[in-house]
């Protein structure tokens, strides 16, 4: 497992969200996840490619419907993977702003 | 001849009709505007329904009332949009080539995205209130329920008018109140949000209104399914809210159309530039209201701010002139709160809902973020106005960005 120490080499937002996501790596990823108190899988790696390749090209985390219908996630898997407000767990997780959500 | 084509003839499309047909030479251009449904529905006016307060009468008049007569409309339905080669198609098969076109075809309830939404419940126990018909079997419901737990879902969000479902709780204590049986009655209100309302600070006000009117929130509630047998909703994270009558907000999704031409996103909203108003990825294509994807409420106040910014940048680019960024995202509704007052809120992308007077700095007559008589006036009179004023797209007292005069931000806590 790796140190919670990784963490205190980036920067995170007021909102607890990586400032820069192109300061992530895997070992970050499995810090944050570690304070959510989620060990990462294959599985979840699948909604973090995603939500990242997404970030890249709008500047915005995917909601959960872009999620579910864009992996193989389901919607009961993506709260299983990520429990608690998913589509935000999950950003966080890889390294992404906060979601925009909704107005 | 050149051709601009409408899609959707409500709020937005008919006013983009009236403003183009005054502002376009009709020796060069021919409008045309494409509706399935001959009926203009006044929207807002569908929450005061379940009350007894509106009827249908209120609330619909004939789309071609509101349409100018140089203008050709199309009562028709839209199969597909084919940008490619710039035409759009009928489902009774005509074609109606275009230079311009201009997406207003707003927003689709999809009760059936909920697993056992419309099961043996539907229209029994349980309602919409977002259309004429099930805002109209409500009003039957209520007036013989005998009370018990009224539960009120998002079902997931953006919805339109996202202040709607509290107001409809706000009028439910005020119409059980009146009735003499608000103790028979129990409000909860399951939302998909963090806390009672999308912005924090209107939160915060709002939140204390629901706890003087005891009704309870339940936050964070992502609907998974609703149980007809046992009458409870359940959510992903197998929470369970019982209910005798559930009142569902369902999932707003884009018309068919729009996700069958692939130019929707997952929900069926049209990429658009938040700015301009111009699709992101056709540049004769521009987007008005709930149809677009921006960040800002799905509101008909909304659409009203947009409409200078669309209009403006479809002449800008038939001239070659580069679009202008004027659109700022800028939002205020009315919320209806019982008892004959109401609350009014401003905001915009940047700026959080603000104290003060509106529209005339200082003076009013609409308090922003608080419950007074003047603003329920206000509610009421929006109404007049929309028939009136908004559809013909003549100008109104308040101005398309928002205005700071008069105006303290609240702080976020
Ligand atoms: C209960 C409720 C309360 C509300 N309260 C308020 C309020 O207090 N204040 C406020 O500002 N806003 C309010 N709104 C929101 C407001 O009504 C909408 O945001 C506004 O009407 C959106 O306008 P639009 O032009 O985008 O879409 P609409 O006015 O919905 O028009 C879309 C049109 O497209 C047509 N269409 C769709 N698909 C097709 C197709 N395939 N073929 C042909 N035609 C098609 C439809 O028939 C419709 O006429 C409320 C809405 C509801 C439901």
């Amino acid at each position: 497992m790796t140190s919670p120490n990784i963490l205190e080499n980036v920067t995170f937002d007021s909102d607890g969200f990586l400032e820069d996501y192109l300061d992530w790596t895997p070992d970050i990823a499995e810090g944050i996840a570690a304070e959510e108190g989620i060990v990462l899988t294959d599985r979840h790696y699948i909604v973090i490619n995603y939500a990242r390749k997404i970030f890249a090209e709008t500047g915005d985390a995917p909601t959960m419907r872009g999620i579910t219908k864009n992996t193989d996630v389901s919607t009961k898997e993506l709260y299983a993977l990520f429990p608690k407000g998913p589509a935000k767990k999950a950003a966080r997780i890889a390294g992404l702003k906060k979601p925009t959500g909704c107005i | 001849m050149k051709n601009i084509v409408i899609l959707g003839a409500g709020t937005g499309g008919t006013m983009v009709a009236n403003k183009l047909a005054h502002d376009l030479s009709p020796n060069e251009w021919k409008i045309t505007i494409v509706d399935k449904d001959p009926r203009h529905f006044y929207q807002p006016g569908f929450l005061f329904i379940p009350f007894g307060i509106y009827t249908a009468n209120d609330v619909i008049k004939p789309k071609k009332n509101f349409l100018p007569s140089t203008v050709n409309y199309v009562i028709g339905e839209i199969e597909i949009i084919e940008p490619a080669q710039t035409q759009v198609t009928l489902t009774d098969g005509s074609v109606l080539p275009y230079d311009y076109l201009v997406i207003a075809t707003g927003t689709r309830l999809a009760p059936e995205e909920i697993e056992g939404m419309m099961g043996d419940g539907w229209y029994k126990n349980i309602f919409d209130f977002y259309t004429l018909e099930g805002a109209t079997l409500l009003a039957k419901h209520l007036d013989k329920w005998q009370g018990g737990r009224l539960v009120v879902n998002v079902a997931e969000m953006p919805i339109k008018c996202p202040v709607a479902p509290l107001e409809f709780l706000f009028l439910a204590d005020w119409y059980f109140t009146e009735k003499g049986m608000r103790d028979k009655v129990e409000l909860i209100y399951a939302t998909p949000l963090p806390g009672a309302f999308t912005k924090p600070v209107s939160t915060a006000v709002l939140q204390s209104t629901l706890d003087d009117k005891d009704i309870r929130v339940e936050t964070e509630f992502d609907i998974m399914e609703v149980d007809n047998e046992t009458q409870v909703i359940r959510s992903y994270d197998e929470r369970e809210v019982a209910y005798d009558l559930l009142v569902t907000i369902p999932t707003n999704m884009g018309a068919k159309a729009i996700i069958n031409s692939g130019l929707g996103n997952e929900l069926g909203f049209v990429p658009t530039d938040p700015r301009t108003l111009q699709s992101k990825h056709h540049e004769n294509i521009f987007v008005i209201g709930d149809a677009a994807n921006v960040p800002t409420s799905k509101a008909g106040s909304v659409v009203h701010f947009e409409l200078e910014t669309v209009i403006e940048n479809i002449k800008n680019h038939m001239a070659g002139l580069p679009l202008e960024p004027t659109f700022d995202g800028h939002a205020n509704c009315f919320i209806e709160s019982g008892h004959g007052k109401a609350y009014l809120i401003d905001f915009n992308y940047e700026t959080q809902p603000l104290m003060g007077h509106y529209p005339i700095p200082r003076v009013g007559p609409f308090t922003l973020l608080e419950e007074t008589r003047a603003n329920h006036l206000g509610k009421l009179g929006f109404k007049w106005a929309y028939w009136n004023m908004m559809l013909k797209a003549r100008p109104m007292l308040v101005s398309n960005q928002m205005s700071m005069a008069g105006k303290v931000p609240v702080s976020e806590n």
